[in-house]
């Protein structure tokens, strides 16, 4: 594709339809498009609003203890040998992961539309926790839907729903994780679109979704990029992040999107290893398709049916990918790569032991990359990892991986 | 003149409503789908609509759901069911067909190879239940080539501007979707599809088909008395699923006539019809 990458570029996607480049839009059944235009046309007032930012704001201090810090590994750092690795804190925030961002400004839309009762889809779970404590905060009610398969791997966390007070509806259709669960939630949607917010959990879904969960996020790039500044003296040679969806890899992006000398690296869950197959990397092997209300590159068969995925990870198994990050893998902005199982799960064991700080199996995959990266830089260079969430939720599928009972 | 447009000044000319069945391909058996096609027909089918099984059918109900799951587990592919088509055609020239189904499979076949095979098979119009008006110019422009007609969708959240949009684009028919909800659910309001109906009717002069919620003979009357058109899908395939579960080694046969024998008391409610 031949574009000239220019800061305008990054501030026009996306389009009035939601489109970035071929990518995004609204592939959705007539029955949700008014609900969409609504929510479209309370975001366009709202994002400006200099009140509902600052409610927004004044949540992420007070609610979540933002900022997260950014925090220079250096026992790790030492001993890669290379470049300097910092993490940014996300496994710090209330809940313990990124998702909590997202879930605080889409709850603020559903108050101001006045629902009473929001669904949600979650794969690892921690986008379920972070919806059923907004819920909680606000008193709505709450229905978390979650695939079979995953509510097995992630039994802390739908007992941490459940005790928040929401409703956890397992699904037992297709493959039984995260993206059966997206359907579920849009044929609830469908049902009961007078009284229910959906809150989407990652940068995918129909317009406005993509952008409204990126604006969420980018909190994080933007004080990424004041932190290293600030500590470093400069902005950082490399972001990494891991890939599922792509809403923590997008929040830590999208800042740093005009800087180009700061190269981003969007790791995806290899799986049992690229070439076999069993992996949830649309980005490396995928194609364009349409799924879930959006184009983006899909795993799919010839018949453009959709294919089961795997990865270690809950949070990382899903056969699409937000459209933004599928337009950015299109003009050469972000480079898009790849950790197994394997890797990740050792990068897992690594930062707990040199650093004292256990990431969940998501963020291992970004961590996994991150360390072969500053390998192969020098000291006097930085990168900055998303670390996007804390492993507390994953410790009975590393034990369970190593033969350990709990 | 088209099979459908045909069809539907058939029925207006004798003073009856039709009525649309619908199944998905290959299932429960994709040898099975022509016979079952034809078998609909002399049960008081007008239209057919037929299913083309997708992995992530996000607007079904567990019913269709389910159909769409043994259709893919059988082998069917949207090829698959052009074949079925094709094959229908050999021995009915008359009764339309409409495919229904979701965009990918569409896409990845190709928008103007899918118009040039299905007019070719002897498809007479398309349902797309993920492209709206706003995603719809490409597969549009397509369909028009080889004149198969794009049917949309008009739901009970549709505002009236916008369904002044959509009739602009319709073909064919107009599919207004009785309840909100996915397929099979829900409570038919006869009082709400009356309304609906008549808003889309004082926007175009196209047959207003009224699908969703429809089970039974009773069900049928009460939206035959203000539509064009009553279409049956999930109870369809319901009653072919318990034949099975009643009697687990059901022929082909049985679940074919259990499907069948719905479809001809719900014609029967229907003509029966004091409208």
């Amino acid at each position: 594709m031949t574009i000239d990458i220019t800061p305008e570029l990054f501030a026009s996607v996306p389009d009035a339809h939601g489109r970035f480049g071929p990518f995004g839009g609204k592939f959705v059944a007539e029955t949700l498009m008014s609900a969409l235009s609504d929510l479209e046309a309370l975001y366009a007032r709202l994002k400006d609003d200099a009140a509902f930012q600052r409610e927004f704001d004044a949540d992420l201090a007070h609610y979540v203890g933002r900022p997260s810090p950014l925090y220079e590994a250096s026992r790790l750092s030492d001993a890669i040998g290379g470049g300097r690795i910092y993490l940014k804190r996300e496994d710090l925030n209330h809940t313990g992961a990124h998702k909590i961002n997202n879930t605080i400004g889409q709850a603020l839309l559903a108050k101001h539309m006045g629902k009473r009762r929001v669904i949600a889809e979650t794969g690892a779970g921690q986008h379920g926790v972070a919806t059923a404590t907004v819920a909680a905060r606000l008193g709505l009610e709450c229905h978390v839907f979650m695939g079979e398969e995953d509510i097995r791997r992630q039994s802390l966390n739908v007992y941490r729903m459940k005790l928040l007070g929401a409703e956890v509806v397992p699904v037992t259709s297709g493959s039984r994780t995260l993206k059966d669960a997206m359907n579920e939630a849009l044929r609830d949607w469908v049902t009961n679109v007078d009284d229910t917010f959906y809150i989407i959990g990652t940068v995918a879904g129909p317009h406005p979704y993509p952008m409204l969960v990126r604006d969420f996020q980018s909190v994080i790039g933007r004080e990424a990029r004041v932190q290293s500044l600030a500590q470093a003296g400069k902005l950082p040679a490399g972001l990494v992040a891991c890939v599922g969806g792509g809403s923590n890899a997008i929040g830590l992006f999208h800042p740093f999107l005009q800087d180009a000398e700061v190269a981003m690296y969007g790791v995806e869950a290899g799986g049992k290893g690229l070439e076999t197959g069993a992996h949830a990397a649309p980005l490396s092997m995928g194609s364009p398709g349409v799924l879930h209300g959006n184009r983006t590159y899909l795993m799919q068969d010839d018949d453009g049916q959709i294919l089961d995925t795997h990865s270690v990870s809950a949070g990382l198994d899903y056969p699409g990918v937000g459209p933004e990050h599928a337009w950015l893998k299109d003009i050469g902005r972000v480079n898009y790569v790849a950790a197994n199982d394997e890797e990740a799960l050792a990068a897992f064991h690594r930062l707990t032991r040199v650093e004292g700080i256990m990431p969940a199996l998501e963020t291992a995959h970004a961590m996994a990359y991150a360390e072969r990266l500053a390998a192969d830089m020098s000291p006097d260079e930085h990168i900055i990892v998303n670390l996007s969430g804390r492993g507390d939720k994953d410790i009975l599928t590393v034990a369970a991986i190593e033969g350990i009972e709990v | 003149m088209s099979r459908l447009n045909a069809t539907f000044a058939r029925l207006r000319s004798e003073g009856r409503q039709g009525l649309v069945s619908y199944i998905v391909a290959g299932d429960p058996s994709p040898s099975g789908t022509v016979e079952l096609l034809h078998q609909l027909v002399v049960a008081g089918a007008d239209v057919l609509e037929v299913g083309v099984p997708f992995s992530d059918p996000m607007a079904e109900g567990a019913v269709i759901q389910k159909g769409h799951e043994r259709a893919l587990a059988n082998g069917m592919s949207l090829q698959g069911v052009l074949d079925i088509v094709a094959a229908f055609r050999q021995a009915d020239q008359q009764t339309p067909i409409i495919m229904m189904g979701y965009a990918n499979p569409i896409e990845r076949f190709g928008y103007e190879a899918f118009a040039a095979a299905g007019a070719e098979a002897g498809v007479d119009g398309l349902i797309t239940v993920d492209l709206p008006p706003e995603e719809v110019d490409a597969i549009d422009a397509a369909l028009k080539a080889v004149e198969l007609d794009n049917i949309f969708l008009i739901s009970p959240t549709t505002p009236a501007s916008r369904i002044q949009t959509i009739v602009e684009r319709a073909r064919g028919f107009i599919y207004c979707i009785a309840v909100k909800g996915v397929t099979g659910s829900g409570q038919l309001d006869a009082t709400e599809v009356a309304r609906n109906v008549a808003l889309i009717r004082s926007k175009t002069a196209l047959p207003v088909a009224v699908g969703f919620g429809i089970k039974d003979a009773d069900s049928a009357r009460a939206v035959a008395a203000v539509a064009d058109a009553v279409v049956v899908g999930s109870a369809l395939i319901d009653a072919m699923v318990r034949v099975a579960e009643q009697e687990p080694v059901a022929s082909e046969h049985q679940r074919h006539a259990a499907a069948t024998a719905l479809l001809k008391s719900i014609r029967e409610g229907m003509d029966s019809s004091p409208s």
